[in-house]
């Protein structure tokens, strides 16, 4: 779930922002654009920190309490940064029987963060997710892109150890 | 024309593990010696078999080829494509029976099945809309425009018997009615792919495999109930779905199946991909509007009901994937033929994502009124490791659990609201003895204490309590007065609710209090969980005489709780002891277990 503002200070870049003011420019006619530009925003930045929302809520003509609503409502968007390498361990249920949870508890303890967190280094962020449908796999997590399956707590060393753990 | 035909599954779990490396490696392979123009790779959506990814099938024969590595390949094309050798060693085992090679309608997990819903998944290639064409698709969208009034679809429809495959199965025909009854001057069709469910994956299966036909019945819908605009809202958790709807949905633009005048009828009709952002309510039908227009994604008081006032204020119609995945059939097919499957009340088949403690798992349609045991001891396969079955979840957080008294229920709605579980969207999720019911139900309302949207009491803070009730029994605090008020504040929490979600969300706790009180009496009174799982209330020990005195436990814990001279049985201080259980796992003689 999303919190407060984060401790790392803004530095979005000139590029980023123009475009952003592009996309909001290719929207704004559009019903209901507010969750495609979020989107898109989140895609430039990586995040929503407050210095986003506002772009968004003067280039769209929303009040920026209603895109805080908005940003904290779904859990795909976050107001704090990420870590270079996104872990997200499937918590849904096919998962979760299958012993996923001692998966995250591990994870969370060897990296010395809870969910949501990200390593003081930026290295690695953890989080929970829901199902991702790779049930067949279970018990998941993913890391950016790549899925790991069928995993047991013997495997989480070798694979942190990859990423340079 | 090519005299063989590689298919390679391209659905999520597959690609999971790594089916698109085989991709590459069949084309480069392929192209090596020299095949390329006998022997086409194709990317189809889901088989069902997910258990045994990443699955190839080659035709002519119908090798049904499973748990393929990139390093197989070559071996494959050298030895099948070539010289026209089966690799035996690469087929699913069960499709190998005395040196005979069955085919694979004929395995147990397919024998029973009835492809309705996923009739192409699998079959076609998804990203070139020819073959969906080829397959007779958007032919029902030509027969409803051109022979038949939007009066006779939704009297087709209805007759079909066909109810909402989204879980609370509500009669489509009926919903459609009155839609159309509602006058307007701007109507929309919404297509709920919204999935939310943990463990459920069919709705995303049809998507991989099949888009277009959600694409046609959404145009049919809109004929229907005169609407010339249609939105998909899909999980952004899907992401190959949400690409090959892109290009479904551009293909079917170009060749004039969407946007304006289609076939020469004069009807308009298009579709808005929008994506969601990971809140399970949004698969409410209300809050999934309401998401569309770019709010947060709460639900709204019925009435006034979608059909009047939906999305942006308008008229609206919102099915569910799969129940469109149906409609281009019934309309070719008759409603005869679709009501002739199922049973009284429930018509036609319903797919089902199998999942948890059981062999096979993957993607399963079989007919409504088959029963729990065909589906898990016959397609499933069983239980794994010689485990024995305690109970199937259906219908995620909104559902129940079904204990094995009841294995020989025929699966249909009305069905399993009688024995307290639902339908809901298709997750079946199988759990055996080593699973706790009341660490399943806790599960269940910690993710629905998470996605409850915090608008309505009764469902935020009811659920918030309810978790902290069965967190209580879990930790053997929680007295038998404490269930009786669970259980009433339950059936507070499902007559007040504002929306599905909340209304649903005490049915894991009833049910398992209904068919497993046992369990958690146990929990309370003995502080014993019977399965063991439950942390607080299992000790870990040592058996003296199958310790060896090895030391690898000691060195293990991490919190320093065992001790012992080498050579000499260990002891566990269970004050000191954390219950992580790194010694069972260290132990090569076990002695260690937990109580």
């Amino acid at each position: 779930m999303a919190n407060t503002k984060t401790a790392v200070p803004f530095s979005g870049t000139k590029e980023q922002e123009a475009r952003l003011l592009k996309l909001i420019e290719e929207h704004k006619d559009q019903k209901g654009a507010l969750m495609p530009v979020l989107q898109g925003a989140q895609e430039i930045y990586g995040y929503l920190p407050i210095e986003v929302q506002e772009i968004v809520s003067k280039g769209l003509g929303i009040p920026l309490e209603e895109i805080y609503g908005v940003a904290t409502f779904y859990s795909q968007f976050t107001l704090n940064p990420k870590g270079q390498y996104k872990i997200s361990v499937c918590l849904g249920t096919a998962c979760y029987v299958k012993g996923s949870g001692d998966i995250f508890n591990k994870l969370s303890e060897k990296l010395g963060i809870k969910s949501g967190g990200c390593t003081p280094d930026g290295k690695f962020s953890l989080d929970a997710c829901r199902c991702i449908g790779a049930c067949g796999l279970a018990p998941v997590m993913t890391i950016n892109d790549e899925v790991y399956g069928r995993l047991t707590v013997d495997d989480l060393d070798d694979i942190l150890s990859k990423y340079g753990a | 024309m090519y005299r063989a035909h590689v298919l390679v599954c391209g659905g999520t779990g597959c690609t999971s593990s790594g089916s698109a490396r085989i991709i590459r490696a069949f084309e480069e392979e392929l192209r090596e010696t020299g095949l390329q123009d006998e022997v086409k790779v194709v990317k189809t959506g889901c088989f069902g078999l997910c258990a045994l990814g990443p699955v190839v099938i080659v035709y002519p024969e119908g090798s049904f080829y499973s748990r393929v590595n990139p390093e197989d390949v070559k071996e494959i094309v050298d030895e099948h494509l070539l010289k026209g050798r089966i690799v035996k060693r690469l087929l699913y085992t069960e499709t190998v029976q005395e040196d005979q090679i069955k085919s694979l309608s004929g395995t147990d997990f397919y024998k029973k099945q009835k492809r309705v819903a996923l009739r192409n998944c699998g079959v076609i290639n998804p990203e070139d809309i020819n073959e969906y064409i080829a397959y007779d698709g958007y032919q029902a969208l030509g027969k409803v425009l051109t022979e038949m009034t939007p009066d006779d679809v939704i009297d087709v429809i209805k007759r079909s018997g066909l109810r909402g495959r989204g879980g609370a199965g509500f009669p489509t025909g009926v919903k459609w009615s009155f839609a159309k009854a509602s006058v307007d001057d701007q109507k929309y069709v919404c297509c709920n792919a919204d999935e939310g469910d943990p463990g459920a994956f069919m709705d995303r299966s049809v998507l991989e495999g099949d888009p277009h036909a959600v694409i046609e019945a959404m145009a049919i819908a809109g004929y229907a109930i005169g609407a010339n605009q249609g939105y998909i809202y899909v999980r952004a958790e899907y992401p190959i779905a949400v690409k090959r709807l892109e290009i479904a949905i551009g293909q079917a633009r170009e060749m004039g199946l969407l946007g304006k005048d289609i076939f020469g009828t004069g009807f308009d009709f298009d579709i808005e991909l929008r994506l969601g952002a990971g809140a399970f309510v949004c698969g409410e039908e209300t809050a999934l509007m309401t998401s569309i227009e770019g709010h947060r994604g709460e639900p709204r008081p019925r009435p006034p009901f979608p059909a009047v006032k939906g999305l942006f204020q308008k008229p609206s119609v919102l099915n569910n994937v799969e129940t469109y995945a149906n409609i281009p059939q019934i309309i070719l097919k008759g409603p005869e033929w679709f009501a002739s499957m199922g049973t009284e009340k429930s018509k036609g088949t319903k797919v089902f994502a199998l999942g948890g403690k059981i062999h096979n798992t993957g993607l399963v349609e079989v007919p409504m009124g088959t029963t729990l045991r065909e589906i898990i001891e016959e397609i499933g396969g069983g239980i794994p490791n010689g485990k024995k079955f305690k109970a199937a979840q259906t219908g995620g957080p909104s559902g129940g659990c079904i204990p094995a008294s009841l294995i020989d229920t025929e699966i249909d709605y009305d069905n399993l609201i009688a024995i307290g579980s639902m339908m809901g969207s298709g997750g079946l999720i199988v759990m055996d003895e080593d699973n706790c019911m009341v660490d399943i139900a806790k599960f269940f309302l910690e993710f629905t204490v998470d996605e409850s949207c915090g608008k309505c009491t009764p469902c935020r803070v009811g659920t918030k309590r309810l978790y902290e009730m069965l967190d209580k029994v879990t930790k053997g605090e929680a007295t038998l007065e404490d269930l009786d008020k669970m259980e009433k504040l339950c059936y507070y929490i499902k007559d007040n609710a504002l929306c599905g979600l909340g209304q649903t969300a005490p049915n894991p706790v009833l049910s398992t209090l209904r068919y497993f009180r046992d369990e958690y009496i146990a929990h309370v009174t003995e502080k014993r969980c019977p399965a063991g799982v439950c942390k607080k209330l299992i000790n870990y020990s040592i058996i003296a005489d199958k310790c060896k005195g090895c030391t690898l436990c000691a060195r293990n814990c991490p919190v320093g709780a065992i001790s012992g001279t080498v050579r000499m049985p260990h002891t566990i201080d269970t004050a000191k002891c954390v219950k992580c259980g790194a010694c069972v796992e260290k132990c090569k003689f076990g002695a260690i277990v937990k109580k």
